[in-house]
């Protein structure tokens, strides 16, 4: 059976490092990053890519609308 | 062919508002001029020419119903006497701030406060001066008879679209409750939504089309500099009207030793303090701003040369009487007269008070 | 493994992206910010119905101020409390439009309490999107009529105060008993279900107003991170022990 794999991709500058997305993600893929962005954010990214599925819980609860979600069965 | 009525001045607020092609009128009684919606009721214009027709909860909320219903770029009013009309300031002020054209009928009784249900010239200050908060002006219609308050409806509105501003008639208690003959003018159709794209597309809110970006009626702007450069814009704005649009008439002024500035109610009481004056020798004459702002102050600029004098007649403490100060610039004496309260003056009263107050003083 | 990625992220692999309707500005909100994701739904429900081009916004004082900033349709901002008289007049000049009020607790509430009562009792054909966060946001987080007892704003430093300050106002029960109103829904947006919920509820909002209904009234009940002094995580727990008990989700009228 394929795998169903997902990705997420952060519009950085827009990120203000809210961390809701990481609460939301039920597979614990979102941290934010060490670096940070133009305004200072630390910003949301993928600390374990290889875990996200692609739900989109992320993205439905990120207030900026910065994550675009891609699934594919690997 | 015209068509000739009797009619109260309040009624033909109505009237006028129906036949220039008037889309809406959100307004809250009170008196004197609650016959102005309740005219529009009876008439049930929304039958005849689609035009809405709503009582409003309170004053705030029927200018702010001007204020969204005009965003879109209709034609829209409201009415009220002077204690509605401070409770609509806020309203007025977002109207010229955002700079959406509409109009606004004050037909004004006595203050402050709750004041009194009878007719004043009291408001002067208010609308001319500012009443709301920030740098704005209304443009200012006065109308002296029932007939011109039949023809500022349609002036008003063809004045607020060309320049994107609020206009108010500031009428009284006297005109609006008094009744006289009127020749009401003929019926216009209301505009299309093709034509209002055409006329206010750049800025009116009708939903966005494919072919243009979003339009928004805001009166908001953080930027400094852009808030500058808007009340700059609303300057060159103002200074044009100044220059183009500046309404009076003379009565008597030829020959005139002494003038009577005077507008409404009182301007038609001065006429016949005129022929009072004559009788007793004195060459006294009128000029009756009709548009209050923009002043006709060059036109009393000019006049100065061949005076002696200037009595500036209204119903209040003396308002109108600083801008006529302002026009004369101390090359002459200028004094106030009018009584307050409810009370109007006399021609004779006016006649006596040039006497007193200017020549004998 | 960046390999792999590229492979995934593939146009076609889209499953969630930003609306089409909401513009490229950075919203000026908070980090965290109920705004930010109500915003997003409203964009996401006007384009996915097809009536960008028919729908009118009012925007408040308030926060939301500037929502105009962010969704590609054409506005209206009103005066504090005002917008529901905005909205009553292009929804009778133009009964075939979508017109919708987008309002905080204290514009909502407090100063505007007159209008919001009056149009929602002439049940005039308009969505109401309420945003309550219990609190003052833009002006530094003072106390609103929302503001919970016991709760700590700038203007109830030891605490909302009965005797001193009054009760905390359920204007949503308040309004879902106007006869003018045919759907009256208090929701949340804090976690990926409550957003769809949300969603489903806004939809319905606009259907209504297509379909000349009446108000359409949905409470979101929010948080204010910077004016709770919490962090967007805890603000969400704190909503859910305290919020909720006083303003508990759930649809209270659909007609």
């Amino acid at each position: 059976m394929a795998k169903v794999r997902g990705s997420i991709v952060v519009d950085v500058e827009k990120c203000k490092g809210c961390e809701l997305c990481a609460v939301a993600c039920p597979k614990d893929v979102i941290q934010l990053a060490h670096e940070v962005n133009g305004k200072g954010y630390h910003y949301a990214s993928m600390a374990k890519p290889e875990d996200c599925i692609g739900c989109a819980s992320c993205a439905l609860v990120c207030p900026d609308s910065c994550i675009t979600v891609y699934r594919a069965k690997a | 062919m015209a068509e000739v009525r009797l009619m109260k001045g309040n009624e033909v607020i109505a009237e006028a508002a129906i036949r220039c092609g008037c889309d809406g009128y959100f307004g809250y009684p009170i008196t004197p001029q609650s016959e102005v919606m309740e005219t529009l009721m009876i008439r049930k214009p929304w039958e005849e020419t689609g035009m809405v027709v709503l009582q409003a909860e309170s004053e705030v909320a029927s200018i702010n119903m001007v204020y969204g219903g005009a965003s879109c770029g209709k034609k829209v009013m409201t009415s009220s006497s002077s204690p509605g009309v401070s409770l609509m300031q806020e309203g007025i002020t977002y109207l010229a701030g955002a700079e959406i054209p509409a109009l606004v009928v004050n037909v004004v009784r006595g203050g402050p406060g709750l004041g009194t249900i009878q007719p004043a010239q009291s408001d002067y200050y208010q609308t001319c001066k500012g009443g709301g908060h920030g740098d704005y002006r209304l443009i200012v219609l006065a109308p002296a008879s029932v007939q011109e308050m039949n023809d500022f409806v349609d002036l008003s509105f063809e004045l607020a679209f060309k320049y994107r501003n609020p206009a108010m008639i500031l009428s009284d208690g006297v005109i609006g409750q008094m009744m006289e003959k009127v020749t009401l003018s003929p019926y216009k159709a209301r505009w299309t939504d093709e034509e209002i794209e055409e006329i206010s597309g750049s800025w009116a809110t009708t939903g966005k089309k494919a072919n243009r970006s979003k339009n928004v009626s805001t009166s908001l702007e953080l930027d400094s500099d852009k808030q500058e450069e808007f009340n700059l814009h609303l300057g060159r704005k103002y200074k044009a009207m100044e220059e183009n649009e500046v309404r009076y008439e003379k009565i008597s002024c030829d020959d005139a030793e002494y003038m009577f500035v005077a507008y409404g109610s009182s301007a038609r009481i001065c006429q016949k303090a005129i022929e009072i004056c004559r009788e007793r020798g004195i060459k006294a004459g009128l000029l009756r701003p009709i548009t209050l702002y923009p002043f006709p102050t060059k036109q009393i600029k000019e006049m100065v040369p061949q005076l002696k004098g200037v009595l500036s007649v209204e119903l209040s403490m003396g308002q109108m009487v600083d801008d006529v100060r302002l026009a004369v610039n101390g090359a002459i004496p200028v004094e106030h007269y009018g009584h307050v309260g409810g009370i109007i003056h006399s021609p004779e009263e006016i006649a006596d008070a040039l006497e007193t107050l200017i020549i004998k003083a | 493994m960046t390999e792999e990625l590229k492979d995934i992220q593939k146009e076609e692999n889209i499953v969630y992206k930003k609306s089409s309707l909401l513009t490229d500005n950075v919203m000026h909100y908070c980090p965290g910010c109920t705004h930010g994701v109500v915003h997003k739904l409203v964009a996401e429900v006007i384009e996915e119905m097809g009536i960008q081009g028919d729908t009118i916004g009012v925007s408040p004082v308030g926060c939301s101020v500037l929502a105009y900033n962010y969704i590609d349709i054409d506005w209206q901002e009103a005066a504090h409390g005002r917008a529901p008289a905005l909205a009553t007049a292009v929804s009778r000049l133009h009964p075939e439009k979508y017109v919708f009020t987008y309002q905080g607790d204290g514009d909502l509430a407090s100063i505007g309490c007159a209008e919001i009562m009056h149009a929602c009792n002439r049940g005039e054909n308009i969505v109401v999107i309420f945003i309550n966060n219990a609190i003052y946001g833009m002006t530094g987080g003072q106390m609103a009529p929302t503001t919970m007892i016991g709760q700590v704003t700038a203007t109830t430093p030891y605490g909302r105060d009965v005797k001193l300050n009054g009760y905390n106002m359920k204007i949503t029960e308040l309004i879902a008993q106007l006869p003018g109103t045919c759907y009256v829904t208090r929701e949340s947006a804090h976690t990926p279900a409550s957003v769809r919920k949300t969603k489903k509820a806004i939809r319905k909002a606009f259907e209504n107003a297509g379909q000349n209904k009446g108000t359409s009234f949905v409470e979101v009940v929010g948080t204010c991170s910077s004016g709770w002094k919490l962090t967007p995580e805890k603000a969400n727990e704190w909503m859910v022990d305290n919020s909720f008990k006083e303003y508990p989700l759930g649809t209270m009228k659909d007609e």
